[in-house]
């Protein structure tokens, strides 16, 4: 494992998190969340849990980012927070 | 409410970075994760159900209870959609939009009326509708074969490298969601319809537990694959990995089928008339 | 100096899953938004999975796939002598695989009910729900 690396996908993890829920926009969450997924499946690659993370790239990046969007297109882009 | 969050919050990561002190070093082979039950599954799995990832092997036969029930899970929460989304409404006039191919003229026809498939001129849209990208469409639709093959590829090679029932059954769906995504939800529907999605979820299901069923028909446990060896006229080993690959086309079925059922339902708020 | 850099490493991996959780945690009992909850849950269950991976982690092993060959020289390869030692445990892994599809089975239920919310009182805010639910 390479700890420079490992340290910061750490970092950028915690960012992409804050920044899912802060933004002010859902469609901008969802995207921001599809993101943190994608460096969440990084990370366990780093660690050697290689099912897991081909599990997160399809379901964590790919058909919960897909359903988010489904869901914020049908209902509505606002959020006061 | 604001104060009241940030309070519990943290409380509640005071007394984890407090409980921290007393975790195994990170990635220490000495801790008690990998003491007990592990080192068994690490040395035993090869010889006893001569799948090489372990990963396959534990999920699907030393833990194919949990599993099975995980499959259940994802069932249940295609079900749960079904029921929570899609209710006829009779009471809301449907407006359908038609576009005249030709000149692009766009009508819209009220209540029941349809116009019939035979004026091939006329199609049907969307509300929110936008022109068509003729290479986003091409794209799509010759990526979704390949799709397809990849997803069915993960589900049997699963024994060999990352990959298996889960991972394979959620490409699958996904490359029926891009159908949906790049064309409309019409099309998507019309090559696998609600009936289909709904008999395969539970087909999914059902080669789950009736493979364990037939392994206490012929006299072991339940879910254990050696009792195949009989059938399909093979030492128990190898009938162990045939039993896990049957396994996972089950759990492939069952999540393809609940991923794309989600999907519609959300999509089309349980309408099934227009996607995303 | 290594041994420096080896402990931050340790107790970073650590501190890193306790703050997801705190954000994660943070967003479902604060917000308001509904939508902006539910990506809270999943970061929550997301530093779940990540804690217990690094449990599984193993210095000095490899991937949990048994080295194997297929043809001539197969049995070769195959008939070592397999040692725990060398590969990370896999038990961690089969539990968060299944977490993390169940997670997306949560995650769609969720939706589904955001949006029968968002059809009787068409917001997601959870402020405007409470007031409208108090005028009638």
């Amino acid at each position: 494992m390479i700890w420079q690396l490992d340290l910061a996908i750490l970092t950028l993890v915690v960012v992409a998190a804050i920044g899912a829920i802060t933004i002010k926009d859902l469609l901008g969450s969802a995207i921001l969340f599809g993101a943190y997924s994608f460096m969440m499946c990084l990370l366990w690659s780093i660690m050697g849990a290689v099912d897991v993370a081909f599990t997160e790239a399809s379901v964590g990046a790919g058909v919960s980012t897909i359903f988010f969007v489904a869901a914020v297109f049908r209902t509505t882009r606002r959020t006061k927070d | 409410m604001r104060i009241f969050g940030i309070i519990v919050v943290i409380l509640t990561g005071a007394l984890l970075i407090y409980a921290m002190g007393d975790f195994p070093s990170w990635a220490d082979p000495a801790s008690p994760a990998h003491n007990h039950v592990s080192p068994r599954y690490i040395e035993k799995s090869l010889e006893q159900t001569s799948v090489p990832n372990l990963v396959t092997a534990v999920l699907a036969d030393y833990r194919g209870y949990d599993t099975m029930f995980e499959t259940a899970v994802i069932f249940a929460a295609g079900v749960v959609c079904f029921f929570l989304l899609r209710i006829p409404r009779k009471d809301e006039p449907t407006v359908r939009r038609y576009r005249h191919t030709l000149t692009g003229i766009t009508i819209s026809v009220k209540e029941t009326r349809e116009i019939p498939p035979v004026l091939e001129e006329f199609e049907r849209i969307d509300t929110l509708w936008t022109p068509p990208d003729l290479i986003i469409k091409t794209c799509c639709r010759i990526l979704v074969p390949f799709l397809q093959l990849f997803g069915l590829y993960v589900i049997a090679h699963g024994h060999h490298s990352p990959g298996g029932g889960f991972q394979g059954g959620v490409i699958l769906g996904a490359s029926m969601i891009l159908l949906a995504i790049s064309h409309d939800l019409r099309t998507a529907i019309g090559r696998m319809s609600e009936r289909v999605h709904a008999i395969l979820c539970s087909v999914g299901v059902f080669i789950f537990a009736g493979t364990g069923a037939l392994c206490l028909v012929l006299g072991l446990n339940f879910l254990d694959y050696g009792a195949l060896a009989r059938i399909l006229h093979v030492d128990p080993v190898t009938a162990r990995s045939h039993g896990i690959l049957i396994v996972e086309i089950g759990v492939g079925l069952a999540v393809m089928t609940a991923m794309i059922w989600i999907y519609n339902n959300i999509s089309s708020k349980g309408k099934y008339d227009e996607g995303l | 100096m290594p041994d420096l850099i080896s402990s931050i490493v340790d107790y970073y991996n650590y501190l890193i899953y306790i703050t997801l959780m705190m954000i994660g945690l943070y967003a479902m009992i604060a917000k308001k938004n509904l939508v902006k909850k539910i990506v809270g849950m999943n970061i929550f269950q997301t530093a779940i999975i990540l804690f217990y991976v690094s449990i599984g982690a193993k210095k000095g092993a490899t991937i949990p796939i048994i080295q194997h060959g297929h043809g001539e020289g197969a049995d070769e390869i195959t008939s070592s002598v397999i040692k725990a030692a060398e590969y990370i445990n896999p038990l961690p892994h089969v539990l968060m695989l299944t977490a993390i599809v169940v997670a997306v089975a949560t995650l769609g239920v969720a939706l589904a009910l955001a949006i029968k919310v968002y059809n009787r009182y068409e917001t997601l805010e959870e402020d405007e729900i409470l007031a409208q639910i108090r005028e009638k």
